[in-house]
């Protein structure tokens, strides 16, 4: 099993590929990856950098190319392509079909993955951009229990990628409009999520209201943290009660499965994180390398130690995680 | 512009859905799509009813589709899908990509729904190389893109675009309407016919924001392009889709009818907006956040 982690800038890169992943990914400045954050990404020399750190360290560098392009901006995608092409990187992840075709046709020999953004959830799915672009591995969307997923392995004509840990989606990746729906800003066609030039927090009489694009995701007392307004993640009114109606602010943490991953034959596990900071990467990589390796040696003594689950939770989104879909119960 | 009736996106009793169909038969609407693409657990209305309303839609003059499920996961759900596909009477929405792979390899023309994203030409002119005979406009791509896509567009390929309804903005694993009752998916209670709209999810602070339908996530507010027709109609859009809902359905499909033919906006406009459970949005088609509502464009 592979480890991927995420890297939105050099120090991460660097923190990546010292801490033990075999792949690390990356995108470029711009709205042709799902993390258009600004101060992220890679450009020119500090992206040539980045892929000799990882590959002189016989590390792989994959580039997600993972946005949708719309007509006029189409040239860009492809631009990114050509240049990720051009500097050797090992695999590109994409996730529109015209993008893939574009690539497939003019860098026959480059590596295509199917980005978790393709919103790919089997077997029929995986083989239309099989025979149509040739791809060779496949992102899964967090939206299938393991039962499920390994059914999709077991029938797939090309192995298949997992998240293992990081910020957890809820709804499947590609189809969400949420944020677009209150903001304008897609996920799909800009790149950010619940983007941060539409965030407003508000300090009330008794505590803080966070809003995004003036709508109130949540609101916090005296003396509760206030968390990001990621809009899947606030409280809200559904009937009389106000909850967490959609999601926990928690995140992904499977490591209590890993020998059940390796087990239905999933061939590498994606961190997810390339907004989070270089010491942030490092941990995770760090601890996912540590169980990753202890369960391939050894799966069936294989036990989550204390101080890995402590050090993901210390890191994690309302410092909780959870196995999300892959555990029945949760759905 | 022919008018067409997008799937029922809600878990409705039986009754109430045969009632609704047996009043389309008599509408000006010229297509009809039919079946469950929101969850699968939904089965009150069986594979061979869905294909029993079609044939008497179609003996009515309809031109009918059966539409796929959006979000595919178990194993069985594939399974339908297959026969969903293979059925030799009418053609299919596709809404997933493996019903793409499907039909295209069974030689199959399809439609694509709004689950499938088609966002530029290159992606438009592969599918129509798959059989792709009409393809719904993504609802968040908005008219300066819809100008993009036409200007240039496949030949035979038709467009429809989402004209009326509340929008489908994510799928989840996890069912909302069930966890709104605090209950999980696998033991849901079907509460969503206790929702034959949705379930309103509000902000702590009152705003109508969202509806819950089960695993889909809509918006509160209804999406309509009653306002844009003539740049619609100018742009060559070939077909308007519009999404029942448990009221007012066959009076808004008429109000469509004569903003087709002519009729001023204004008042029809007005009368729309009260048949709507929680008013009106049109952002997206202006490019905008998808919740915006322009009075002054939408007249």
């Amino acid at each position: 099993m592979e480890l991927v982690c995420p890297a939105g800038n050099l120090p991460s890169l660097k923190a990546t590929v010292d801490n033990g992943a075999d792949a690390v990914y990356v995108g470029f400045q711009d709205d042709t990856n799902a993390r258009h954050f600004s101060g992220l990404n890679f450009t020119g020399r500090t992206f040539e950098k980045a892929v000799h750190y990882a590959q002189d360290r016989g590390r792989k560098i994959f580039v997600a190319v993972n946005t949708f392009p719309r007509p006029e901006g189409f040239s860009r995608w492809q631009a990114a392509v050509d240049q990720a092409a051009d500097y050797g990187v090992d695999a590109l992840i994409v996730a529109d079909m015209g993008v893939m075709d574009y690539a497939c046709e003019r860098w026959p020999d480059l590596r295509l993955h199917v980005s978790v953004q393709a919103s790919v959830t089997t077997a029929e799915g995986i083989r239309f951009y099989h025979e149509n672009f040739g791809v060779r591995r496949v992102v899964l969307p967090r939206v299938l229990s393991i039962g499920q997923v390994a059914h999709v392995v077991r029938e797939s004509p090309i192995p298949v990628e997992v998240f293992g840990f990081g910020s957890l989606c809820v709804m499947v990746e590609g189809r969400c409009l949420l944020s677009s729906y209150a903001t304008g800003r897609s996920p799909n066609t800009y790149g950010a999520c619940s983007p941060a030039s539409h965030v407003r927090w508000e300090e009330t009489g008794d505590g803080t209201d966070t809003r995004l694009n003036g709508v109130l995701i949540d609101h916090f007392g005296e003396g509760e943290k206030a968390g990001y307004p990621t809009l899947c993640k606030g409280r809200f009114r559904v009937g009389e009660h106000v909850f967490y109606a959609l999601e926990e602010p928690t995140s992904l943490n499977t490591l209590s499965i890993l020998p059940r991953l390796r087990e239905i034959g999933v061939s590498a596990i994606k961190v997810e994180g390339r907004q989070r900071s270089p010491a942030y990467v490092a941990q995770v990589t760090a601890v996912m390398r540590a169980a990753i390796d202890h369960c391939l040696q050894d799966p069936a003594s294989y036990r989550p130690r204390d101080q890995w689950m402590r050090a993901l939770g210390s890191v994690s989104e309302g410092t909780q995680t959870t196995l999300g879909a892959y555990h029945r119960p949760w759905q | 512009m022919r008018l067409s009736i997008g799937p029922i996106q809600y878990f409705w009793e039986r009754p109430r859905v045969f009632e609704f169909y047996d009043q389309l038969a008599h509408s000006p609407a010229e297509i009809v799509y039919l079946g469950e693409a929101v969850c699968s657990k939904r089965r009150l209305i069986k594979p061979e009813d869905w294909l029993a309303i079609g044939r008497e839609l179609r003996q009515s003059g309809k031109e009918v589709l059966l539409s796929s499920l959006t979000l595919l996961e178990a194993a069985s759900e594939v399974g339908s899908l297959r026969k969903l596909c293979g059925n030799d009477e009418f053609m299919v929405e596709a809404n997933d990509v493996a019903a793409i792979q499907m039909l295209s390899a069974a030689g199959k023309e399809f439609v694509t729904g709004p689950g499938i994203n088609l966002y530029n030409l290159r992606s438009l002119r592969l599918l129509a190389r798959k059989g792709l005979r009409r393809w719904v406009l993504p609802v968040e791509l908005g008219l300066d893109t819809l100008r993009d896509l036409q200007s240039m567009r496949p030949e035979r390929v038709e467009t429809e675009v989402f004209a009326l309804g509340r929008l489908p903005l994510a799928y989840s694993a996890r069912c909302y309407t069930a966890r709104s009752h605090n209950l999980p998916k696998d033991d849901c209670q079907f509460k969503c016919l206790d929702y034959p709209d949705g379930r309103m999810l509000e902000t702590r602070d009152g705003q109508e924001f969202l509806v819950l339908n089960g695993i889909q996530t809509q918006s509160a507010q209804t999406h309509s392009v009653l306002g844009q027709l003539p740049e619609l109609e100018a742009l060559g859009v070939d077909v308007l889709r519009i999404s029942p809902q448990s009221q007012g359905s066959p009076r808004i499909i008429e109000i469509f009818d004569e903003a087709r033919n002519g009729a001023g906006p204004e008042v029809l406009q007005q009368e729309l907006i009260s048949l709507l459970p929680a008013g009106a949005c049109n952002g997206y088609l202006l490019q905008r956040a998808g919740m915006d509502h322009d009075d002054s464009q939408a007249a």
